[in-house]
């Protein structure tokens, strides 16, 4: 694997609002500084992170806006009067009796890309919550792990990064409902309408990262390959954490893909249970059933189990009618694909308030993480491909290079360079965009079909093949030779003879 | 994959359509399998029972049945063909269901079948595939981390020395005979009238039989399938590449595919009410013109450019010599004088 050192910079601006400066800072408003840091992920690769920070105060609007009744209101307040790009991060700070935070909070993360800090100690404590703050939403050293798992040696990977996807240039999303007994249940949803509504907005803001297409359909006499085990004491039906991995596999071969794209899909299953078989739950490893009723599998999709209540009067005719509430199946789907991006709220420390993004689905810090985990991604990609080319054709020297071949290879080299120069000055958006073109650029160099090592011969195959055509032509010329060689000695010492 | 064409290779066909069927039993479905096979058994005009592909004497299996997806059939076998598939060197046209979408938490598992020699196999009875150019394509994998580990089990003939020259890591190998010995075929039916299968296979086929999707059983066992006594012939193995201990590596790591799954405990909350809005982003005003037919396909990056005409050059060293000294050889063995013979 290539060896890479990489500078990521993350512009940050802390603003103090009145009654909030700690005393013991160095200089006075504003100043800015530059804290580095190293995360070093294996022998060869290195990432250095860089926070420049600008420290300053507020102006008169930020303190008008400050003075609102909640955060929420204050973060949407302040929101209009900053110009934030992707990546960089704005930080408030409140004075540590102000009743903007609710009490016990002392950070407010809101959905754009600032924050609300409540004033610390002193100045190495604001610090310290500063430093926890922006890696939160920029990067962390785990992060940055996920994102380059193909060289962090698997036991040191923890469970965000094994459940991380790969950074690619699109992904196809399909919506399947699987309905094992039509015979009991004619169940109906509105996907068109539900896509269009609750995903369409999630993946309109994902769309900086990868471009998305979505299609649904419908599986009829589809089952788990897992009987559920029937417990009489909440007799429903239940599955177990265990027989969950095998649950996947023979819905699998009946789910389809599209013929056209290469790229990796994302499904997400609905399952109604047979009537027999209802109400379906899953169990978790301590024995409590699920609230979501769903499980999902990193790299691959969810699948969520959907009961039917028994109707009211026993006599009612079959099959039932079951319209499917979409909206509480949307909540779920949607959060197993943060959950297959990459994107969990679990890690964070207690004092910390994230607020919710609603319809939209990821905040924006939330998508900077995923850019600056891909961007990273990518050019270590990047590097490793065009490393392994250079090999490849060290190995092979009479391989043929084609012009386009060569030109794709200079435009990675070329957009590689300029992602890595633009991470290390913060703008993360276009480094994002470089490493995009670079990674497409590389990949078609590498798999270009003309390079097949097979069509070029190597050394010792052609000398079996002329060896036995030349050897023999050669031996009357090589014999001829030694007696011409002979003859013209022979008449040099003659002449001296005949004397 | 298969590796032999025409009748009397029955067994050669009837192996890989086994291990197919016991791969796709074991849970691994048909979009992920490529199977290469040439397909001529099954309507092979001197078939007795046409569209089936028995393993087992006295007719009893019929592993051909009607859910074989068989992605490379008859001349498409080829050794080209192969290493596109393993090192994705593929042209852009062609399907996903022939390509090798690997990724590197993938494990791979090759079975290779057919007549093979000394650090060779015979590709359809025209071509070749050497045990160098074979390591090559596994490092090639390699690099691009197209996979996380990798089996390979082979059955040929002096099937060992295929694997003799691996040099990636995380990779495991099984042969069905050393190098020097002949892999040999287990019983033939009399009513087919070939040999319906290789020994090595039947062996493993029996012992994957008793292997179903949650079973614990590992590597080992598979080691000391067939011995001497019943195979003839001395199979052999090699772990040296591989990282992690053959005695913790599950037979469903790669013959059957069980997923990592967790629970889900997180829900968002979404606003019911909220009516679909207009995307914010501007979607596009331009009309994309609609594409004629022909210009739907990047053609010239399909099919190979027309040769760019090479200027000529005046023949370069190694000719020019050659050629001077058989003009110097024959001046001199017959004299200039004769010169005057020839004109």
């Amino acid at each position: 694997a290539a060896s890479a050192q990489l500078q990521l910079a993350v512009p940050v601006v802390v603003v103090f609002a009145p009654g909030s400066v700690p005393g013991d800072l160095p200089g006075s408003l504003p100043f800015r500084d530059v804290q580095e840091m190293e995360i070093s992920v294996n022998l060869r690769t290195s990432i250095t992170s860089r926070y420049e920070t600008i420290y300053r105060s507020t102006t008169a609007q930020e303190e008008a806006a400050l003075g609102a009744a909640t955060a929420k209101e204050a973060d949407a307040a302040l929101h209009l009067l900053q110009d934030a790009m992707l990546g960089a991060l704005t930080m408030y700070v409140v004075p540590e009796t102000s009743s903007l935070l609710p009490q016990g909070i002392s950070v407010y993360v809101g959905k754009h890309r600032s924050a609300l800090m409540r004033a610390g100690a002193g100045l190495a404590a604001l610090r310290t919550r500063l430093r926890q703050l922006t890696q939160v939403m920029s990067f962390t050293a785990s992060s940055i792990a996920a994102a380059l798992s193909d060289r962090v040696p698997d036991s040191q990977l923890g469970p965000d990064a094994r459940r991380y996807l790969k950074s690619s240039l699109g992904y196809e999303i399909t919506f399947s409902l699987l309905n094992p007994d039509p015979k009991s249940h004619a169940v109906d949803w509105d996907i068109e309408d539900a896509v269009n509504r609750y995903v369409q907005p999630v993946l309109d803001k994902l769309s900086l990262v990868a471009n998305f297409s979505v299609d649904s359909q419908i599986l009829y006499y589809a089952v788990l390959g897992v009987t559920p085990r029937f417990d009489k004491e909440s007799s429903s039906f239940l599955l177990s954490a265990h027989s969950l991995p095998h649950v996947i596999n023979p819905v699998e071969a009946r789910l389809g893909s599209s013929a056209a794209s290469l790229y990796p899909v994302l499904n997400f299953l609905l399952y109604v249970p047979e009537r027999s078989h209802s109400p379906l739950y899953i169990q978790d490893k301590d024995g409590a059933p699920v609230s979501t009723n769903a499980f999902h599998s990193p790299r691959w999709g969810g699948i969520m189990v959907y009961n039917v209540e028994d109707p009211a009067s026993p006599q009612t005719s079959l099959p039932l009618h079951v319209d499917v509430d979409m909206v509480r199946v949307m909540e779920v789907f949607l959060a197993q694909l943060r959950l297959l991006f990459g994107l969990s709220r679990e890690e964070l420390p207690p004092e910390f308030l994230l607020e919710s993004p609603g319809n939209e689905g990821l905040a924006d810090w939330e998508l900077d993480r995923l850019l600056w985990a891909h961007t990273v991604e990518n050019i270590a990609t990047v590097s490793t491909t065009l490393t392994s080319l250079a090999q490849l054709l060290d190995k092979i020297g009479n391989i043929v290079i084609k012009d386009d071949v060569a030109s794709e290879v200079y435009r990675a080299v070329a957009a590689a360079q300029s992602a890595m120069a633009k991470l290390a000055t913060g703008h993360l958006h276009s480094a994002f965009q470089a490493s995009k073109e670079a990674v497409t650029s590389s990949e078609r160099a590498f798999f270009d079909p003309s390079l097949l090592h097979l069509l070029y011969f190597p050394d010792d195959q052609k000398f079996a093949i002329y060896i036995p055509l030349f050897l023999p032509m050669a031996v009357p010329i090589l014999l001829s030779l030694a007696k011409i060689v002979r003859e013209a000695r022979q008449r040099k010492k003659e002449p001296t003879k005949m004397d | 994959v298969c590796t032999s064409r025409f009748w009397f290779n029955y067994r050669h066909v009837a192996n890989t359509l086994s291990v197919y069927r016991s791969v796709k039993r074991l849970g691994i479905p048909d979009s992920h399998i490529v199977l290469m096979l040439a397909d001529d058994m099954a309507c092979n005009p001197r078939n007795p029972k046409p569209a089936t592909v028995f393993s087992h004497k006295n007719m009893e299996l019929n592993v051909y049945g009607d859910d074989v997806e068989v992605d490379y059939r008859s001349y498409e076998v080829t050794v080209e063909n192969f290493l596109r598939v393993l090192t994705g060197r593929i042209p852009p046209s062609t399907p996903r269901s022939k390509r090798l979408l690997s990724d590197d938490r993938s494990n791979i598992l090759i079975y290779m079948t057919g007549h093979g020699g000394n650090g060779f196999l015979k590709f359809q009875d025209s071509e070749e595939i050497t045990n160098v150019e074979l390591a090559d394509a596994f490092e090639q994998m390699w690099q691009k981390r197209r996979y996380n580990e990798l089996l390979f089990i082979i059955d040929t003939c002096q099937g060992a020395s295929m694997y003799e020259r691996f040099y990636s890591p995380n990779i495991m190998a099984l042969a069905s005979s050393q190098v020097g010995e002949d892999s040999l075929s287990h019983q033939p039916d009399l009513g087919i009238g070939v040999h319906l299968m290789d020994r090595y296979t039947f062996y493993v086929l029996e012992f994957l039989e008793e292997i179903h999707p949650a079973s614990q059983t590992n590597m080992n066992d598979l080691f000391q399938v067939c011995p001497k006594s019943l195979c003839v012939s001395t199979p052999g193995h090699r772990t040296d590449l591989f990282q992690r201990d053959p005695q913790n590596v599950l037979i469903t790591d790669f013959f059957g595919s069980v997923r990592k799954v967790e629970i889900t405990t997180e829900t968002i909350s979404l606003d019911r009410d909220l009516a679909g809005f207009e995307s914010k982003l501007p979607k596009d005003e331009l009309e994309a013109e609609p594409l004629k037919y022909a210009e739907q396909l990047p053609v010239a990056q399909i099919i190979h450019q027309k040769p760019k005409q090479k200027d000529w050059h005046p023949p370069g060293g190694f000719i020019l010599g050659l050629w001077a000294l058989i003009i110097m050889v024959f001046f001199k063995t017959y004299g200039i004088k004769h010169m005057k013979h020839i004109f």
